[in-house]
């Protein structure tokens, strides 16, 4: 790209801390030159509400809604990590049934929070109507879920050793129609924005991360499979069952413009929705019986131990870091976010692209800042 | 994919005198290594072919004054993974409270620079050769190590309240008249 055409004068350039495109409260100091920008230097903690302190301070089962509220988009995978952190930090195994709630849940959230991201990306770059049919489709998915536990974002849904609620009567006749009825609609949108020529040109070929960058930065989930490396969790180091299901991993494959580009990243979270819906239909059909409250213990007090436990969340790898000293409260909880990982990377990135680039980028790496800040 | 016990063993073997600790009974086996020496053993770790960690999964401070069990310190804890061979490893780096100091391994693995400057916000343990050593979460002129067990929260912040408020459950038990009561007022 000939972007030297465009310099110009220097200048410091404020993007947010309230700016429409960076998904929170995100402030981003731009050295820019003319439209060129030089340097990046991002500052966090506008949403730091101190999570990793009020964990320790409160018992085992009282941090999910905490968990919740870090990446309030797939709040279902969230809890998920914890609760399997803790199950395995005092040697609890859950039934089938549970497992396989966890996992449809998991997956029907994935799909909402892969929308999301996908409509605002749409929205971010300029085209407005795929943000609606986004929308419209993840209300469905969170009429779901307030049927079966009363929220819509904030489920407090995974308990340590089983989940809150089991599923009401005709739920599954309900996710089955909601799947079917979604399938078409990814195609919809690969015809209404995925081949656009428009949103080709603003993202093949911007925000490129390599390989070596990926790995060196610890890049996780959609982000690295964009990069071309199929790695996921669900498949490597499977939990709740994941090894029974047949399902993909999709990469990027550079079809459009170099390989890791904004492009890319996008794409794969079109091809993860339509896995997951795989993954739902799956998880539907072999719903075994079972009590969803039966592993649930009377107190949760783990003995003196530590566990680093990671989940895949639609974000990439969600990580615990647990310590308990044998008490009712555990001793440090700490969290390694994907979305933190990822956003390191972007003063490399966003380096001598144009100011436009930047609102691009974010969008393909799809931040939430809950989880960044905590 | 290496066991733990043969990634201890070759790093006894490099390392003779820089492993002070480790344990292979506990659910993540662990090896407490020297402070001075945690960058070279990190090289060595990333680098050396037959193990290869090339990604730091996560890297977290921990605080254990008031354990119950455990002697008072600062911990820095590495989780480091390897990608191309799948084996995992939990480096542990003991630490006084006062005047915490490590060497940075921000050359090793570029994602330390960030996790670093959190375990430096929240625990003020400072990483020696680090680039950019500043606070991360917390503002700049924050006062204090906001994730240490003796932290105490300020009263305000730049002239502002910082403290919470007291809840209106508390205020009630605490038989303050807030005039909600339909028996008692009046």
């Amino acid at each position: 790209m000939q972007v030297e055409a465009y310099a110009g004068e220097e200048m410091v350039l404020n993007m947010g801390p309230q700016h429409p495109s960076t998904h929170g409260v995100l402030r981003l100091e731009l050295e820019t030159d003319g439209e060129i920008v030089r340097k990046v230097i991002p500052h966090i903690g506008y949403l730091h509400r101190c999570f990793e302190k009020h964990a320790e301070n409160i018992d085992y089962p009282g941090v999910i809604p905490f968990c919740d509220r870090m990446d309030y988009i797939a709040s279902m995978n969230n809890s998920l990590g914890y609760a399997l952190a803790v199950e395995k930090l005092m040697g609890l195994e859950v039934n089938e049934r549970v497992k396989t709630l966890r996992v449809l849940m998991a997956e029907l959230n994935r799909v909402a929070s892969h929308l999301l991201s996908i409509g605002t990306y749409a929205m971010d770059i300029g085209s407005f109507t795929p943000f609606l049919h986004c929308f419209r489709e993840r209300e469905k998915v969170l009429d779901l879920f307030e049927w079966l536990c009363g929220a819509r974002l904030l489920y407090n849904y995974n308990w340590v050793g089983g989940v809150s609620h089991d599923i009401p009567e005709g739920f599954e006749a309900k996710t089955r129609e909601f799947v079917t009825q979604f399938e078409p609609v990814i195609a919809e949108l690969d015809k209404l924005l995925s081949y656009n020529k428009i949103f080709l040109e603003r993202t093949a070929d911007v925000g490129i991360i390599s390989e070596e960058q990926a790995l060196s930065h610890n890049v996780t989930g959609p982000n690295l499979r964009g990069s071309g490396i199929g790695w996921d969790l669900r498949k490597e180091e499977p939990y709740c069952g994941y090894e029974t299901y047949d399902f993909e991993v999709p990469v990027g494959l550079g079809e459009h413009g170099p390989l890791g580009s904004c492009w890319d990243r996008y794409y794969v979270r079109v091809r993860e929705m339509e896995q997951s819906l795989g993954l739902i239909r799956q998880a539907l059909e072999r719903l075994p019986e079972g009590d969803v409250h039966e592993h649930i213990p009377r107190r949760v007090r783990p003995a003196k131990s530590e566990v680093y436990d990671r989940t895949e969340t639609p974000r990439g790898e969600l990580g615990y870091y647990l310590v308990s000293d044998g008490g009712l409260i555990p001793f440090r909880v700490k969290v390694k976010s994907p979305c933190f990982t990822v956003l390191s990377l972007l003063p490399a990135i966003a380096k001598g692209g144009m100011v436009a680039d930047i609102i691009a980028i974010i969008g393909s790496i799809d931040i939430v800042m809950g989880e960044i800040d905590r | 994919m290496k066991q733990a016990s043969e990634i201890l063993q070759t790093l006894q073997e490099q390392f003779p005198d820089q492993i002070l600790k480790s344990s292979q009974e506990c659910l993540q086996p662990f090896v407490v290594v020297a402070p001075a020496a945690v960058a070279e053993i990190c090289a060595f770790l990333k680098n050396d072919p037959g193990l290869a960690f090339d990604t730091l999964m996560c890297l977290s401070g921990v605080d254990y004054k008031g354990s119950k069990t455990e002697p008072e310190r600062l911990e820095v804890v590495y989780h480091l993974f390897s990608m191309r061979d799948r084996h995992k490893m939990v480096l542990k780096v003991e630490l006084p409270r006062e005047d915490a100091a490590l060497p940075t391994v921000e050359t090793v693995w570029a994602i330390a620079n960030w996790h670093e400057r959190e375990v430096y916000d929240m625990y003020g343990i400072h990483f020696d050769g680090h680039s950019d050593l500043r606070r991360i979460l917390c503002p700049d002129d924050w006062v204090d190590y906001p994730l240490r067990k003796d932290y105490v929260q300020p009263q305000t912040y730049r002239g502002m309240p910082a403290a919470a408020e007291k809840q209106f459950a508390e205020r009630a038990q605490e038989g303050e008249d807030l005039g909600t009561d339909p028996y008692r007022a009046g």
